[in-house]
């Protein structure tokens, strides 16, 4: 089989635009929560959450204008720009700049999204009931189609293979890179962006994940102190927003043209949990078949994970994920830690997996495991959970996982490159 | 130029993000000013909103540059 590198990366995320800027503020333990500035929340049982920083593009701002001329960001929702903005950044980063036909043809996209144009279409909506059929924008199908990040993404760079996109809720950007891996590893192209692009914080997606009480309700007075995972006073997840975007690229093909390699995809693993819309099954063993899987088509023993960044949202759901961890690396769980990087930029859904594979990619080259903040009352757990401060350690190999409503699960398996 | 042609152009100029000066009367939103097949419907649409006018599907059709625009304007207002 094939071999699968990562040789760019790009992310936009409530902490920062950019990798770099995102990565050094979460090592530093800064913290991207805060009152809902995006619409009034006063009403809403949450009104808090992780919003990107947009600005003028200085001091790790986000400016639009940077990455999307106005005239055509009118046609697409939000969550389109991120991506686009993040596989622009992961372009860029990989220095892959296809000039060949042959070499346009072997370079796809398999960029997803949770929910899509959600705040689009709550909008049109009242537009379609307000005023009539007649006013809705002929931008608005393609504005919230998931797969449009993909469309757009190699519209704009001329990539002409596998055209793809995921819609897995949470588990979204984990299944993307693992699906890219694999069409690179069956041959159907050489070179893949991948990750997925989330803007859920408008209304209807606060009141709805509001509505199946996911969200934290508690910390009106300290958003910052709301998102914390593995603590024993955690009381639902901090709605976050972003992309992250990888360039996944065939180990060859990476080496001939002199790339940078960050690390290694050695394996990916999936399953369903067959038990309930939302919550996962209480023996936690849909995640951990995921992990085995991963770990098992990356030949390796579970032993050798180093660093796992969590899923661990912030619900109750978090001690299911420890105790699936603790199975699958047995005797061995003391050795490992495990963070949850939604701590400091809360969960991105279908971005989550994406953004949390950039930062176990970035613990692998950097050998520090970022922190898990707000963690002042562990739950019991074998595993050092690195609580409030980043945890400098060798990590040679890192697990991501990402498991999504509906019983949907991925786990990722990154390593240095040997 | 009438009113309604500086109103017209200002939606064109403002939709397709193209230079005022390139608006000329013969100036094709597909051919010259780089509008797709969406943009023209909604062109349409900001010209149905600015002028309280609705234009049918088939009269739609026959706009095609700034010219016809202007002239469907004034003829329906």
């Amino acid at each position: 089989m094939r071999r699968v590198v990562v040789t760019g990366l790009g992310m936009v995320s409530p902490l920062a635009s950019g990798v770099e800027e995102t990565w050094k503020r979460l090592l530093a333990g800064e913290n991207a929560a805060g009152t809902i500035t995006r619409f009034d929340a006063e009403k809403f049982a949450t009104n808090y959450a992780c919003e990107i920083p947009f600005g003028d593009g200085s001091d790790g701002t986000f400016n639009p204008d940077d990455w999307m001329e106005p005239k055509e960001r009118r046609k697409v929702d939000d969550f389109i720009l991120y991506g686009l903005a993040a596989a622009s950044m992961a372009v860029e980063d990989s220095g892959w700049k296809p000039s060949s036909e042959d070499e346009f043809y072997r370079t796809g996209v398999m960029i997803g999204s949770g929910v899509g144009g959600l705040s689009t279409i709550a909008d049109t909506s009242i537009t379609l009931k307000e005023r009539g059929p007649r006013r809705v924008s002929p931008f608005f199908i393609p504005s919230c189609l998931i797969n449009l990040v993909s469309g757009q993404v190699a519209i704009r760079h001329g990539f002409k293979g596998p055209n793809h996109a995921v819609a897995t809720a949470c588990s979204t950007g984990a299944h993307a890179i693992g699906d890219a891996a694999r069409l690179i590893q069956y041959g159907d192209a050489d070179v893949m962006l991948a990750g997925g692009a989330e803007n859920p914080i408008c209304e209807i997606g606060v009141a709805g994940f509001n509505a199946c009480k996911a969200l934290s309700t508690s910390k009106r007075d300290d958003p910052k102190a709301a998102s914390r995972p593995y603590d024993k006073n955690r009381d639902g997840f901090v709605m976050g927003e972003g992309a992250g975007v990888v360039v996944l690229e065939e180990y060859e093909h990476a080496v001939a043209r002199g790339a940078k390699i960050y690390a290694e995809v050695l394996g990916y693993g999936l399953s369903g949990d067959a038990y309930h819309i939302t919550a996962p099954a209480s023996d936690g063993d849909g995640g951990y078949r995921a992990m085995k899987a991963a770990v098992e088509r990356a030949g390796i023993d579970a032993g050798e994970v180093d660093y796992i960044n969590a899923h661990g949202t912030s619900t109750m759901a978090d001690t299911i994920e420890l105790a699936a961890v603790e199975r699958l690396l047995g005797d061995k769980a003391e050795h490992a830690t495990m963070s949850s990087t939604k701590s400091a930029i809360g969960h991105l859904l279908g971005a989550a997996g994406a953004v949390e594979a950039i930062f176990s990619i970035l613990a692998i080259r950097d050998q520090v495991a970022p922190p898990t903040l707000n963690l002042h009352d562990p739950v019991d757990a074998k595993l050092d959970l690195a609580p409030l401060k980043a945890v400098k350690r060798e990590i040679n190999v890192a697990v991501c996982n990402s498991f999504g409503f509906g019983g949907t699960n991925a786990s990722l398996v990154l390593g240095k490159v040997r | 130029m009438s009113d309604i042609a500086d109103r017209v152009k200002k939606i064109v100029v403002d939709h397709l993000g193209v230079d005022e000066d390139k608006v000329s009367e013969t100036a094709s939103f597909i051919d010259d000013l780089g509008a797709d097949s969406l943009d023209t419907v909604e062109l349409v649409m900001a010209f149905e909103e600015e002028f309280g006018i609705e234009i049918p599907d088939d009269a739609a059709e026959t706009i095609q540059s700034f010219g016809d625009a202007v002239k469907f304007i004034t003829e329906a207002s």
